[in-house]
């Protein structure tokens, strides 16, 4: 590789690492967020049985795990214009990925909720608490436990999708990548130094990951046993 | 101080309860015995609302209750006077041996979390777990976390405490610690109900014995009388069976 193209690089590497500390991070903090919420939401009236919110939570996880998120992304920006309802890029973005990722995260915590022994729930109830006060101090936060890797999981998943963003004009390290190659034709160099960014991001929220992961251990003492 | 009367349950097409009546006085230790699938365990968890009895009626310390219908409040009511303890121990697996016993008495009694403490390692020291205090329920032997479950019961101080099989999950080297705070509190005057699979137990620490089978009540008795005379026919063929089981 010539001169050029390592100076080319070096120069490039705030220009686009930039939109991702402006643009990709907020967006995937921010979404991640509202999509966690939404999740425990929409897990808790299933594990609950609520009835009809019941079913409008199926139909919610089944609506959006079965359409693209591009597409998701192109109703909501390019769509809903035509009935008056105009978002700008980053807004439109949030919403779609909280409700995406709500989605999966909510069939994530679902599960998690089911794979507490129920025992710890009647456990609660004979010390007289009542559904809520287990749900919250007993239920939940061993729930959260399980669910914790594929949590994480879906967040890398998410910072990479966030590069789909670009499709509805956010100006994320995909779109800022694109302009730099639109001026300088290096097009191979420079959308591997975007994957190395990208790569970046992901190994530095795995060992968040880690971290996080060691201390729920730590919070039921080692390792989590299952009490049948 | 209990009394249940016509307590009838079924699950789906199988009746389990056929209209059982028993009863406990103050101070009592009733074992309650019988092959598995007699019905023990459903009257026991029907007792404490686990599960909703079809049909039965409840006096619990003089007030009259009907196990179909209780409110919601009444079940509360009923279970902050009373202590259950499972046979999977089910101790709150995100919470250590005194953040299991402190829990209830700083999340429903209001306590303060130092008062609750003491109270709480009052009855870790009660069943010899006081030593244990810090360790998470997977770091404890099955032993050791049935203790910590009845200490967890007693922390409420209960009008009377439910059993349900405390040692049948257990390896066998680790059921006399279990049954020897069972005995402490029966010496001490805790008022029992045992569901038990232990009948040196039964007969050795109950003031009373009774024998279910098939969803109802065959046979009862003071507990001597009980194991050196039993009346009933099903009652002699299942202590026999229990013997030839030992050998």
């Amino acid at each position: 590789m010539s001169a050029n193209v390592w100076q080319l690089l070096v120069d490039s590497f705030p220009d686009i690492l930039l939109p991702g500390l402006i643009q990709t991070v907020p967006l995937t903090v921010i979404s991640f967020s509202i999509a966690f919420v939404i999740a425990v939401g929409v897990a808790l009236i299933r594990y609950a049985h609520v009835p009809v919110l019941e079913q409008l939570a199926r139909i919610y996880v089944w609506a959006v795990r079965g359409t693209p998120l591009l597409v998701q992304l192109y109703v909501v920006f390019y769509g809903l214009p035509s009935v008056g309802v105009r978002l700008a890029s980053f807004p439109a973005a949030v919403i779609v990925f909280s409700i995406n990722e709500g989605a999966y995260c909510a069939e994530i915590m679902r599960a998690a909720l089911e794979a507490v022994p129920v025992g710890q729930m009647e456990a609660g109830y004979c010390v007289g608490m009542s559904y809520w006060q287990i749900m919250r101090r007993i239920l939940l936060p061993q729930a959260l436990r399980t669910a914790f890797p594929s949590l994480g999981n879906s967040l890398i998943a998410m910072v990479k999708d966030t590069s789909l963003a670009s499709n509805i004009t956010v100006a994320e390290m995909v779109m800022a990548t694109k302009y730099i190659v639109g001026r300088t034709y290096q097009a191979l160099p420079l959308y591997i130094e975007l994957a190395v960014i990208y790569l970046m991001f992901s190994t530095v929220l795995e060992f968040l990951q880690r971290l996080g992961e060691k201390r729920l251990n730590a919070s039921v003492g080692r390792e989590v046993k299952r009490i049948a | 101080m209990l009394e249940l009367k016509g307590v009838r349950k079924r699950f789906g097409g199988q009746e389990v309860l056929l209209g059982v009546d028993l009863s406990v006085k103050k101070g009592e230790v009733v074992a309650l015995i019988g092959p598995s699938g007699s019905g023990k365990t459903t009257l026991l968890r029907c007792a404490n609302f686990l599960e909703t009895a079809d049909e039965g009626t409840m006096i619990f310390d003089g007030e009259r209750y009907d196990m179909a219908r209780a409110r919601r409040a009444e079940i509360a009511g009923i279970r902050r006077r009373t202590g259950f303890v499972f046979q999977s121990y089910n101790l709150f697996a995100n919470k250590t041996a005194l953040g299991n016993v402190t829990e209830s008495l700083i999340i429903t009694r209001k306590k303060h979390r130092k008062e609750a403490e003491e109270i709480g390692l009052e009855a870790l020291r009660r069943v010899g777990m006081a030593d244990w205090a810090a360790h998470y329920p997977s770091q404890l032997s099955g032993g050791q976390q049935q203790r910590v479950a009845i200490a967890r019961a007693l922390a409420l101080d209960p009008e009377i405490i439910y059993f349900d099989e405390p040692t049948s999950a257990l390896d066998p080297e680790l059921i006399g610690e279990v049954l020897a705070v069972m005995r402490s509190l029966a010496e001490g005057g805790m008022t029992m109900l045992v569901v038990t699979h232990e009948m040196s137990f039964a007969r050795s620490v109950s003031s009373r014995t009774v024998f279910m089978a098939g969803g109802a009540v065959v046979e009862q008795g003071p507990s001597a009388d009980f194991f050196r005379a039993p009346r009933e026919e099903r009652t002699r063929a299942f202590l026999a069976s229990l013997a030839e089981e030992r050998k």
